[in-house]
């Protein structure tokens, strides 16, 4: 069994309709720790200790948020820049998350054909996440394929209702070590996977 | 009009008050002395607008310092009065037991009798009452340290009045026959006295505790508002009756009654009823005394009575520095306690008279005693203004200099100015980052203390010039201002801009008038002292209501640029309004037009931030590509 810290980050969850139903959905999910970065430090003022020790207490870490500017919202930045700190999580003697797995869990407004070379964003999403991908990788952590729900702007309440069931689903399985984790990274979302 | 009648003496004086203590406050010289002036141009001896009656008057009037008694016991509570007893004890009895005996000396040396020689140290002793805590009420200055002291030894001496009085009797010349005993209590016998007046202080103690409250209570249910005066009095001239009739000083009693009522829930009405009695007869007793300055007796041998009056105030000064010394006061409060206190007070009047009925001293001596007293009392408003004009300046000066090396040295870039618990916290934390800050600060006890915890913290007023000119305001970049009393916030700011103008100056504000005034004068850097705190408190409320944390600060951050904005909007039209309009009026009037504003005003639109919905709407009606 493997010890999930989901980290979430949304600035206006009170104006939400996705992201409100898949934190309700992780928060369901037994022996999982939910951090809501935006209630803990609503001042930015990150208690850095505090949080790099609830990472070593945890196998895999889930950031989840909506890609505000193909980004993650300013609070989770703040949190990497903080947290992540050199000579504890990278550089020479920075090893504390060396083995762990990351998981972006991310929404979209846009939907999957937006994020193609003809489609208005251009660019496959994975490249919008390669910061996060190498800050990974710099910190001795594996990067697992994203979990991605795209085109909220047109999703009913079905479908979104479906959406949380999956990610509901996806935390449980990789809490009970269903998923070959050195092995799934071959594909370029997790949502193939499911 | 008759020259007699009540009416007339009463327009003579109300207009002699009207006229001359409106004008003496104009140029700086405080109420009492305003009185005094108008007491002695309606006198016998300049206009002699007023006749024989005036004995009368100023007995009557001696009531205003019951009166006034009476409200300085309710504004002090039994535990301060319990924390002031080693200065009414060690101070006051040594004030006028050493008093007693340098004049008891002076006395015999001049050849007096040691009777008569005693009789005037007693009288020499004593101050005034009424003259002193008005006056320092006036300047603000009885919480300080010097006020306090000389309210201690004031008190004292009303005290001590009871056993002087009952002493006098005894100090009659063998030779002098005793005149027949009239309704003057005090020939009674010693120790019957002692008894009654023991049972007064314990009626009044009592009575004060079990009795009043319940009266106040039936009588406040009446609701008739002059009904309650009419009990404010009725309780203040029954303490009158009793204590006086038993040979006690009723001011004193009007003191025990007030200090016992001091926790009561009637403290406040009691005191707005009786203070304007208070006022109106203190100042017709300040006009008697102006009026019964005889002149005339001065004019015989001006030189004379003038160096007895002077010489005997220096003594008395002398006297009460030493003991302020003694007792480790400061040298600018101990000098402004020994201006205070070095005059005779309205006792010596009653004593005078009963000195004359048993024929203790000659005649002669007793109208000189009489003058002196009279005119040291007219004297003791201008020695406060010398105090503040002349001597104040120079100890600061002079405490500047010694100062001054060690400041100049630090060049600190921060003056704050005020470490109470506004200031301490700004200091706290600039400390916590080695800013190098200077602090000055007039509560003494304070700076005592944190000197004693090694902060670099100096005593004075940091509205003088000389003071922060000795704090390295030339060479420092920041003047925080962090003042209890806006008024001095006020004259610091003025003074800053005027002969510091490289000083940024950063200034807490109590509140929105507060703040008006100070962007007026230019200060961009206002900082209202509980505006932060109240909306921390607002947006946590908000959050356990159920709203996002980071929301909840949001909304509050917004309603504070917009509480900034619109007090810089208000600020202007500030200064255009009404003065008669009544602080607590202009209070609602602003609160309603702010509270107004909030609803209308555009930039309180606080749901704009992360709202998805146009863009929602644009996807999904295909227009956005």
């Amino acid at each position: 069994m493997s010890r999930i810290l989901v980290l979430f980050a949304h600035p206006a969850l009170e104006k939400s309709r996705v992201n409100i139903r898949l934190a309700q959905a992780a928060k369901s999910v037994n022996s999982l720790t939910f951090c809501d970065l935006y209630e803990s430090y609503p001042d930015f003022f990150i208690d850095v200790a505090t949080e790099q020790q609830l990472l070593t207490q945890h196998d895999i870490i889930v950031w989840h948020h909506p890609m505000y500017w193909y980004s993650c919202p300013p609070l989770l930045k703040q949190w990497i820049d903080l947290v992540l700190t050199h000579g504890w999580a990278y550089g020479s003697g920075g090893r504390a998350l060396e083995g762990k797995y990351v998981l972006n869990a991310i929404t979209t407004g846009g939907g999957e054909m937006a994020y193609h070379p003809n489609g208005f964003n251009r660019f496959p999403l994975r490249q919008f996440l390669i910061p996060f991908e190498q800050t990974v990788r710099l910190c001795r952590m594996s990067y697992l394929p994203p979990f991605v729900v795209q085109g909220t702007h047109r999703m009913n309440n079905v479908e979104i209702e479906a959406q949380a069931e999956r990610y509901a689903t996806l935390l449980r399985d990789l809490r009970d070590d269903k998923f070959d984790l050195d092995a799934v990274g071959r594909v370029e979302l997790f949502n193939q996977l499911l | 009009m008759q020259s007699g009648s009540f009416f007339y003496i009463a327009f003579v004086y109300l207009a002699a008050a009207v006229v001359m203590v409106p004008l003496a406050k104009r140029f700086g010289l405080g109420s009492v002395l305003g009185y005094l002036l108008a007491g002695l141009i309606i006198g016998p001896e300049v206009l002699g607008l007023v006749g024989e009656e005036r004995q009368e008057i100023m007995h009557f009037a001696e009531f205003g310092v019951v009166m006034m008694l009476f409200v300085i016991g309710l504004e002090l509570e039994p535990s301060v009065l319990w924390r002031l007893r080693i200065n009414i004890l060690g101070m006051g009895g040594v004030q006028v037991v050493a008093t007693t005996l340098v004049f008891f000396t002076i006395g015999l040396a001049f050849g007096l009798p040691w009777k008569a020689a005693i009789a005037v140290g007693l009288l020499l002793s004593l101050s005034s009452t009424a003259i002193i805590l008005q006056t320092l009420q006036e300047k603000g200055l009885i919480r300080t340290p010097a006020g306090q002291s000389s309210f201690a030894v004031l008190l004292f001496q009303d005290i001590a009045v009871i056993p002087i009085l009952a002493l006098f009797p005894l100090l009659a010349d063998a030779s002098f026959v005793q005149p027949v005993a009239d309704d003057a209590p005090f020939e009674q016998q010693g120790w019957m006295n002692t008894l009654l007046g023991i049972g007064a202080i314990a009626a009044i103690i009592v009575g004060g505790k079990y009795l009043v409250r319940p009266i106040f209570h039936a009588v406040a249910k009446t609701k008739l508002r002059e009904l309650f005066t009419a009990t404010a009095l009725l309780l203040v001239i029954a303490i009158e009756l009793v204590t006086s009739s038993v040979g006690l000083s009723p001011a004193l009693g009007a003191f025990l009654g007030g200090v016992v009522l001091a926790n009561s829930e009637y403290r406040h009405e009691l005191e707005s009823d009786i203070e304007p009695f208070k006022g109106l007869l203190l100042g017709t007793f300040f006009i008697s005394i102006g009026a019964s300055i005889n002149l005339g007796f001065v004019a015989e041998q001006p030189i004379f009575i003038l160096s007895a009056v002077l010489g005997v105030m220096l003594i008395k000064g002398m006297i009460l520095f030493a003991i302020g010394r003694a007792f480790r006061m400061g040298i600018d409060q101990n000098s402004t306690f020994a201006f205070a206190l070095c005059q005779m007070g309205e006792f010596a009047f009653v004593l005078l008279t009963f000195a004359s009925r048993y024929g203790i001293f000659p005649e002669e001596l007793s109208g000189l005693l009489l003058v002196i007293t009279a005119l040291s009392m007219a004297l003791t408003p201008l020695f406060f203004l010398v105090n503040e004009k002349m001597v104040q300046p120079r100890i600061t000066a002079a405490l500047a200099k010694d100062i001054a090396p060690d400041v100049i040295e630090e060049k600190n870039p921060v003056i704050i100015a005020g470490f109470g618990r506004f200031g301490s916290v700004v200091g706290r934390l600039l400390k916590a980052k080695d800013v190098g800050t200077t602090v000055l600060d007039n509560d003494a006890d304070r700076v005592e203390l944190l000197r004693k915890l090694g902060l670099k913290v100096y005593y004075g007023d940091a509205s003088r010039l000389d003071l922060l000119q000795a704090a390295g305001a030339k060479e420092a970049k920041l003047l925080i201002i962090a003042l209890d009393d806006p008024e001095q916030t006020l004259r610091l700011v003025e003074e800053a801009q005027k002969h510091f103008p490289h000083l940024a100056l950063l200034v807490r504000a109590t509140d929105r008038p507060d703040a008006y005034d100070l962007l007026s004068m230019g200060v961009k850097h206002v900082y209202r002292e509980t505006l932060d705190t109240s909306l921390r408190m607002g947006a946590d409320a908000m959050q356990m209501l159920g709203f996002r944390a980071y929301n909840a600060r949001n909304i509050a951050q917004k309603f504070y640029e917009h509480d900034e904005k619109a007090l810089r909007d208000l600020a202007d039209t500030w200064a255009d309004r009404n003065l008669y309009i009544s602080a607590a009026r202009e209070r609602i009037a602003e609160l309603e037009q702010l509270l107004r504003a909030d609803g209308f005003d555009n930039d309180l639109n606080f749901d704009k931030e992360w709202d998805s919905d146009s863009l929602r709407e644009d996807v999904l009606k295909g227009t956005f590509k």
